[in-house]
C-alpha cells in the first residue's frame, strides 16, 4: 500500500462528474480531502490524499486523465516561501503534523515538508512575516 | 591587564583582531582560561533579530515646484506624522493602514502597516505618497500624489526609542479561550510557550551591567552603520537580576539610529500579529570589545544561566498584578519544551536565533576585514533606574 498527495483543479464543465465516488468505489483507493471547493458551474479544487496499491493508484491516475482535471502530484496548496522566512520558530508549534519544523536545533533553521501538510492553514495565521500562504 | 578601545581599534584597522562571536566565545573561555582568552580575543559580537515596535523612520522628500508644507500625508495609505517641518514626516512601524477594520472582526489580519512601508522602502520598492495641505503664501501646493523610492528621498533615518530589550517576557494562556497578542498566538490552557529574546547572543544579556553598550556605541543595524542615541524608553535597570547580574525581566533598552540607504533588506521585515497589529523586525548587532577580563567573562553567558518570566497574557499581563508564574532558563525554552504546573508545553520564539547568529557572524567578518571599528560611549547608560507606572488623576466627565 502506498500514500500519495494530489491536487486537482476543475474547470467549470467537470465540477458536476462524481470523480472521488469513482476513485473509491473502482479503484480501492483510502480516501483523505484536506480541502475541496467544488461548486457546479465554478471552477474548484479537490486536495487529498489517496492510500492503495501501487497498480490501483497508477490506474486511477490514467482514470484522472479521462477527465479535463489538471492533476498536480504532491502539495500544491501550502507554500512555504522561503526567502519571507526569519526562522523565528512560531509556525512550529501551531502546525499539527510537524511539516514545518526545526530541521537544525543549533542553528533553529525551519523547513517545510510538503509531504507531511494537511492544508490546515493554521500556519498562515500564525506566522507574522506572510511565509506561508494558500495558494488556492 | 586590561584593553583600550584604541588599541583594539588598531588591531582591527590593521587586520589582526581576534573576533568571537557571543556563542564561539563560550567554549573559547572554558578551553583557554579567562585570563589567557581576555589578551587573545579583542571583540565579541552579539546581535538579536526579532519584533521591535517602536522602530520608525524620518523621511524627508525634498520640495516639489510649487512648494507645500504637508500636513497629512499617507504613505501606501498608512499615515505618517507631519507635525514637523515641510516635507518631513514620521512614519511609525505599528501604524495600520487607513481604513484597516482592525479587530473589528476579531482577530484581525493586518496585512499591511508602518512596518511593511519600512521593508517595502529599504527593499527599493516603489510606493506611493499622497499628501495634503491647507496652503500658505510660502507654500501654496495643497495637494500631492506621487510614486518614489528611497533613492529619491534626501534622507531616509531609522529612529529606534526602545530596542534591544535586555530580556523579556515568557508568555502564556491559562484561560480556557485563545488570544491573540504581540508574542504571537497563545493557546487556551497553556497548550504553547513564547518567548522573544536570543538569549546568550543577545546584546545586553551580555554586558549586563552597560560597561562598554553606552550612548555614541557604534552598533550594526540591518546592515548599517548606527549607532546608540540614547537609553531606550522604559529603560530600567533597576530590574531584578540572578547571582550573575542578569537581568530576570525586561530591564535596559538602547535607543538606536541607522541609516536606511545602507540597510540589507533581510533583516528589516514587516510583521502582522493576528489579532494585534502590525510591527517591524529587526536585525542589530551590537560588538562588545573585551577591555578587560570581567568584560569577557560577561560575554561567556550561556542560555541556562539566563532566565525569564513566565507571565499569563490572558489576565496578569493586561491587569498588571505582577504575578509570575515561573521562572525559566533559555537553555529550557530553546529545547522547545518547558514543564510547567505539572504540564509539558510545547515553547517556541518570536525571534530569529538563526538570524541573530547570521548578523553575529557578519558583523564579526566586518570586523575582522577592518570593515567596523569601535567607539567608545560618550556616556554610559543609567545604572540606577526604574521605571513609573501610569497614575491616572484627574475626574473623569
Amino acid at each position: 500500500m502506498i500514500t500519495k498527495k494530489i491536487y486537482l483543479y476543475f474547470p467549470k464543465s467537470e465540477t458536476e462528474k462524481p470523480i472521488v465516488y469513482h476513485l473509491v468505489k473502482d479503484y480501492d483507493l483510502i480516501v483523505n480531502i484536506f480541502r475541496a471547493k467544488v461548486t457546479p458551474e465554478e471552477e474548484g479544487y479537490l486536495s487529498l490524499e489517496v492510500t492503495g496499491t501501487q497498480e490501483n493508484i497508477d490506474q486511477a491516475f490514467a482514470f484522472l486523465t479521462t477527465f479535463d482535471v489538471v492533476v498536480h502530484a504532491g502539495n500544491k496548496g501550502v507554500h512555504w516561501d522561503e526567502s519571507r522566512c526569519v526562522h523565528c520558530c512560531a509556525c512550529v508549534v501551531h502546525c499539527p503534523t510537524g511539516a514545518l519544523s526545526i530541521i537544525d536545533r543549533p542553528t533553529r533553521a525551519v523547513a517545510f515538508n510538503e509531504e507531511g501538510c494537511v492544508e490546515c492553514l493554521a500556519c498562515i495565521a500564525a506566522c507574522p512575516f506572510g511565509a506561508c500562504s494558500s495558494t488556492i | 591587564m586590561s584593553k583600550t578601545y584604541a588599541e583594539i581599534n588598531e588591531k582591527i584597522a590593521s587586520g589582526k583582531a581576534v573576533v568571537l562571536t557571543a556563542e564561539e566565545v563560550i567554549n573559547y573561555v572554558d578551553r583557554r582560561g579567562l585570563e589567557a582568552a581576555a589578551k587573545e580575543v579583542d571583540v565579541v559580537t552579539t546581535a538579536t533579530f526579532g519584533p521591535m515596535c517602536s522602530s520608525g523612520c524620518f523621511l524627508n522628500f525634498g520640495h516639489s515646484k510649487p512648494k507645500m508644507r504637508i500636513s497629512e500625508a499617507w504613505i501606501n495609505d498608512v499615515a505618517a506624522y507631519c507635525g514637523i517641518a515641510a516635507v518631513d514626516v514620521y512614519l511609525g512601524a505599528t501604524q495600520l493602514r487607513h481604513n484597516d477594520p482592525a479587530n473589528m472582526y476579531h482577530p484581525g489580519e493586518f496585512l499591511y502597516g508602518g512596518g511593511h512601508v519600512i521593508e517595502d522602502l529599504v527593499a527599493g520598492k516603489k510606493l506611493q505618497l499622497f499628501g495634503l495641505s491647507y496652503g500658505t503664501d510660502d507654500y501654496p501646493r495643497r495637494e500631492v500624489r506621487t510614486m518614489f523610492d528611497i533613492n529619491d528621498l534626501n534622507q531616509a533615518i531609522m529612529v529606534n526609542p526602545r530596542n534591544c530589550y535586555q530580556n523579556y517576557n515568557v508568555a502564556v494562556n491559562v484561560s480556557d479561550k485563545r488570544i491573540y497578542t504581540y508574542l504571537g498566538i497563545l493557546r487556551a490552557k497553556m497548550r504553547n510557550m513564547t518567548y522573544c529574546s536570543a538569549g546568550q547572543l543577545a546584546p545586553l544579556l551580555n554586558d549586563p551591567f552597560y560597561e562598554t553598550i553606552g550612548i555614541g556605541t557604534s552598533v550594526w543595524l540591518a546592515g548599517a552603520r548606527g549607532h546608540v542615541y540614547a537609553e531606550g524608553t522604559q529603560h530600567c535597570s533597576l530590574a531584578e537580576r540572578g547571582d550573575n547580574g542578569v537581568p530576570v525581566e525586561g530591564a535596559g533598552t538602547l535607543a538606536l539610529t541607522g541609516n536606511m540607504k545602507e540597510m540589507l533588506p533581510e533583516f528589516v521585515r514587516g510583521a502582522s500579529f493576528k489579532g494585534y497589529g502590525v510591527s517591524l523586525a529587526l536585525g542589530v548587532g551590537v560588538p562588545i570589545p573585551i577591555l578587560n577580563p570581567q568584560i569577557l567573562q560577561r560575554t561567556t553567558v550561556r542560555d541556562r544561566d539566563i532566565t525569564a518570566c513566565v507571565i499569563d497574557y490572558s489576565a496578569d499581563y493586561p491587569e498588571k498584578t505582577g504575578k509570575v508564574l515561573a521562572q525559566v532558563s533559555y537553555e529550557a525554552l530553546r529545547s522547545g519544551e518547558v514543564e510547567l504546573m505539572g504540564k509539558k508545553i510545547p515553547v517556541t520564539s518570536l525571534s530569529s536565533y538563526h538570524k541573530a547568529l547570521k548578523i553575529c557572524n557578519l558583523l564579526k567578518s566586518e570586523i575582522q576585514d577592518g570593515r567596523f571599528l569601535l567607539s567608545e560611549p560618550m556616556q554610559r547608560l543609567p545604572l540606577n533606574q526604574g521605571m513609573k507606572s501610569m497614575n491616572i488623576t484627574g475626574s473623569v466627565r
